[in-house]
């Protein structure tokens, strides 16, 4: 494809209509948010572990020493690792960029979405 | 809280030719999202908690009386805590699964494209039609927040959001669907085939049939009829039906068609089935599509339609203001006003006869379940895989 499309920005468009808000303070709510989507990168982390671990056990390969010392040893590895961090806090920061997108384009609400609707 | 159950891994997910693939990373962030969409359920029933032991006592010592609208019980639960904590997460997940879908799906876009694109080419099977534009209501919002909603497609012939729907469903069902998430087609023609066993239709309709996931086993139930699922979304159309030749349908069609305005002759179906359709329409055009569907029922017909549980007196304000949260919380507007329609008056008012009309429970069928997934799992309104079905003979 010539233009690639960038699947990590679109992957975190907000939905049509204002995003409901439920704690007094909103921004208490963008920091559940990004909290959450911290807790389930971790969790991705953990479970990517979890089969190296296995793996490398029962094929007898590797020592925790190694795992502590080990750098890049090329730019192109050192940008992969680079590109996963970037994606990553990009999905952590969804709840960002969902809020900057109603800044821009400010939305009608739920409930007047429901009245239009209702008239369809 | 009670112990859960798990959900089934996403290694239990069935795969076919043009499903979405997905990396050991993709499914742990999958993983990690049915499970915590389990625990979410479980969450949830601290609202009716927090509502008896917190809210009600308190608007009834400041009021002197109980709630009388759902309106100001909602204003009331907005402010207690355990309801927010609730919303704000049940809110989060939904948007996690969304990005974590789009994500996946959005990388491999034109290898999907072209994948769905080889399946459907030369097939008489697969109708697509320019003139035939999404309603209004479907253009109004994105249906459970999902962004370009059945519609959208970023380039020709884009089926990733019928991908994203596909890979996802598993997720936010907690896999309770089954492995190919087709657990409410597999109810109800279950339900007609062992309650109705002499029915024998020859041509069955399937409005609003997206990617064909409920489709394809009433198609299997009846492999002499001819079926036909329609939709107004181009992406749902070319995937589901790229998906039915991948599962080795030979008895369904797919055409792009609008529920209100349908171009078939009248009376030429013995079955119309909806399934989870009508409460993404609208106030309006639900009539319409009911007129339509009686126009095309052949005397003697079938019609059911698997939706979320209406109002009845017997269901507490509470009750009726809790199932709402998906119409103005997961972007299901019409959810709402359609639960104050009693659905045996619209069928009336639409042409259906009120002595065949009735009204059942279905569960949904889970292949998946090797017993540990329990059915007294606590029933999370948006998300359950119990359904109330209506409908009428003809």
């Amino acid at each position: 494809m010539d233009n690639p499309i960038d699947y990590i920005g679109i992957a975190g468009n907000k939905p049509k209509g204002q995003r409901p808000y439920f704690f007094d303070d909103p921004a208490v709510e963008r920091v559940l948010n990004i909290t959450m989507a911290v807790s389930m990168e971790l969790a991705v982390a953990r479970e990517r572990v979890d089969t190296l671990e296995r793996l490398l056990e029962a094929k007898g390969v590797l020592t925790r020493e190694e795992i502590a010392a080990y750098t890049p040893t090329s730019k192109e590895i050192e940008t992969e690792r680079q590109q996963w961090h970037s994606e990553y806090i990009s999905r952590i920061m969804r709840v960002v960029q969902q809020s900057m997108e109603d800044l821009e384009n400010p939305d009608k609400s739920l409930q007047e979405i429901a009245d239009d609707i209702n008239k369809m | 809280m009670a112990a859960k159950n798990l959900p089934p891994t996403y290694d239990h997910i069935a795969h076919h030719e043009v499903f979405p693939q997905t990396t050991h990373d993709e499914k742990a962030r999958y993983n990690f999202l049915a499970n915590l969409n389990k625990h979410l359920s479980h969450v949830s029933q601290g609202n009716a908690v927090a509502f008896k032991n917190r809210v009600q006592p308190a608007f009834k010592k400041e009021y002197g009386r109980d709630f009388e609208t759902k309106e100001e019980l909602g204003d009331a639960m907005a402010k207690d805590m355990h309801y927010q904590t609730w919303s704000a997460l049940r809110r989060c997940t939904m948007e996690m699964r969304q990005q974590a879908g789009r994500s996946l799906t959005y990388r491999q876009a034109q290898e999907l494209t072209d994948k769905v694109n080889k399946l459907n080419e030369g097939k008489s099977s697969l109708v697509l039609d320019d003139e035939v534009s999404p309603p209004p209501y479907l253009l109004a919002v994105d249906n459970h927040i999902m962004p370009g909603s059945y519609h959208t497609e970023l380039f020709e012939g884009d089926v990733s959001n019928a991908a994203n729907y596909d890979g996802g469903l598993f997720v936010t069902t907690a896999g309770l669907l089954g492995k190919y998430s087709d657990g409410g087609g597999q109810a109800i023609s279950q339900w007609v085939r062992n309650n109705h066993p002499e029915f024998k239709p020859k041509r069955i309709l399937d409005i609003g049939c997206g990617m064909g996931h409920n489709t394809l086993p009433i198609a299997k139930m009846y492999p002499d009829a001819e079926v036909i699922g329609i939709d107004t979304g181009r992406p749902m159309l070319r995937y589901g039906h790229a998906r039915a030749m991948a599962l080795g349908y030979d008895n369904v069609k797919f055409m792009q068609v609008e529920a209100s305005n349908m171009p078939f002759e009248a009376e030429s179906f013995d079955w119309i089935q909806t399934t989870m359709f009508f409460h993404e329409t609208g106030g309006k055009s639900i009539y319409n599509i009911m007129k339509e569907i009686y126009r095309c029922l052949a005397p003697g017909g079938l019609t059911m339609h698997i939706e979320q549980p209406q109002y009845t007196d017997d269901m507490s304000l509470y009750e009726k203001w809790i199932r709402d949260w998906d119409a103005y919380n997961n972007s299901e507007p019409y959810w709402s006003k359609m639960h104050d329609i009693d659905p045996k008056e619209l069928m009336m008012e639409c042409g259906f006869s009120g002595d065949k009309y009735m009204q059942i429970g279905a569960q949904a069928i889970n292949d998946l379940d090797d017993g540990t997934q329990k059915a007294d799992e606590p029933e999370d309104h948006g998300r359950s895989p119990i359904w109330n079905v209506f409908g009428a003979w003809k």
